[in-house]
């Protein structure tokens, strides 16, 4: 109970107890602490910003989507229509070749049937006149009757 | 100690009697044997139970937290880490609350005394005669543990926050200014001698109180504890453990007290309007 020189010697003592605190024990833990207050704040901060650039991505992800869709149908029904030109073009073309075709057989085959016919015409009026003159031998000129009878023949 | 031999009054001297070094009246230095001696080495002795139990718990403290403090990190904190930041955290919230100047010294202030002065007083709770036993077992007569106990260490304290108060009183305020406010108020320049006595008072009660206030109340429950360590061993229990858990309040309170005193004092010398 006595006051004496442990007086001092606490008095001393709390000052290097409270320098050491001020000096190496203080400072680095409040540091610390503000950091990582910081470092939270800063996360949370990234995160909503995160959150909203996830968003708009996921809108502009859709957006594209949604356009090259749009595309895909413009392009598939552009092919359509492509294709169904190119299938009426190839159409009419065939036709027309086959027109073409048919209308070059016909000829010819009028053609070979004009040339049937007057050959035909021609054998027929032979034969004729070979009836004619085996008939009409004696009594038919033939020298005569020659004109006549082309005129027959060609008339058929 | 509670054998038959010693009286109750032997007893109870004994515990309060601190472990002295000091100057004997015939000029050698050594231990006191006795109180009577100790009380005649004057001021020129050491109590070196309460230099030892203090400091070796200042240092406990400041060991512990300095190495927190060197593993302080931005990632999350575990264990001690944790409690450690909470206490600063309590600090730091007290010290913004009460505090309006800038000092960076006045937080670390505020931590050593509250958690030092927890630490001391937390030796109450160590059953009164455990380690004065085991100190005599070892050849030690005199053994107090509780430093708070001892007015030399709550005078101790008190006695470096006036020195703080003074210097940062005249650091901020400027000489003038200080003793402009010793001297002016509360009732202007013609009542100068009655007003520096009312403010010296009151300057000088600020340690004073601090001091006194938390020496007796640890003062005090020391000495209920002693007062039950005298009772038959087998009833101790049923006061010592409601006073024990008591004692915890008092062991937390008086050392938030003292910390938020400290903090206002420190606030009042910080102040340039008064």
């Amino acid at each position: 109970m006595n006051i004496n020189l442990t007086l001092i010697g606490q008095t001393i003592m709390f000052a290097m107890f409270v320098l050491f605190c001020m000096k190496f024990v203080w400072p680095p833990l409040v540091e610390a602490m503000a950091a990582r207050k910081k470092a939270i704040e800063d996360g949370l901060k990234a995160a909503e910003l995160g959150k909203e650039e996830h968003a708009l991505a996921q809108k502009n992800a859709e957006d594209l989507i949604e356009s090259t869709k749009t595309q895909a149908a413009e392009i598939i029904a552009n092919a359509d229509k492509q294709a169904n030109g190119m299938i009426d073009k190839a159409k009419g073309t065939a036709s027309e070749e086959a027109d073409k075709i048919k209308a070059h057989a016909k000829s010819e085959l009028d053609q070979e049937v004009v040339k049937a016919r007057n050959e035909l015409k021609n054998q027929v009026s032979t034969l004729v006149m070979q009836g004619v003159n085996s008939v009409l031998e004696k009594e038919v000129d033939a020298k005569a009757h020659k004109d006549m009878l082309s005129k027959l023949s060609q008339s058929l | 100690m509670a054998s038959g031999e010693l009286t109750s009054g032997a007893y109870i001297k004994h515990h309060l009697q601190n472990l002295t070094y000091g100057k004997f009246p015939d000029g050698h230095w050594g231990f006191a044997e006795s109180a009577l001696e100790a009380k005649e080495m004057g001021f020129m002795a050491f109590h070196v139970d309460t230099l030892g139990f203090s400091f070796v718990l200042g240092a406990l403290f400041l060991f512990f937290f300095a190495r927190a403090a060197k593993r302080a990190s931005i990632d999350a904190p575990s264990g001690f880490q944790n409690f450690v930041e909470s206490i600063i955290e309590f600090i730091d919230e007290n010290v913004r609350g009460s505090f309006s100047g800038k000092n960076p010294m006045v937080a670390p202030l505020a931590l050593t005394t509250f958690i030092w002065i927890i630490l001391m007083n937390t030796m109450d709770l160590v059953p009164v005669d455990w380690l004065p036993s085991l100190a005599v077992v070892l050849g030690i007569d005199f053994l107090k543990v509780v430093p708070t106990t001892d007015p030399n260490a709550t005078f101790g304290m008190s006695i470096g926050i006036f020195i703080l108060i003074l210097y940062y009183s005249i650091k901020e305020k400027g000489l003038g200014g200080f003793v402009g406010e010793l001297t002016l108020h509360p009732f202007g320049k013609w009542m100068l001698p009655f007003n520096f006595f009312l403010e010296g008072v009151n300057l000088l009660a600020k340690p004073v109180s601090l001091a006194l206030r938390l020496f007796g109340n640890m003062y005090a429950g020391e000495m209920i504890f002693i007062l039950i360590a005298l009772l038959p061993f087998w009833i101790q229990w049923s006061l010592s453990l409601p006073w024990a858990i008591f004692h915890i309040l008092i062991v937390l309170l008086q050392a938030f007290i003292f910390m938020t005193l400290v903090i206002v004092y420190m606030d009042m010398a910080h102040q340039k309007e008064h």
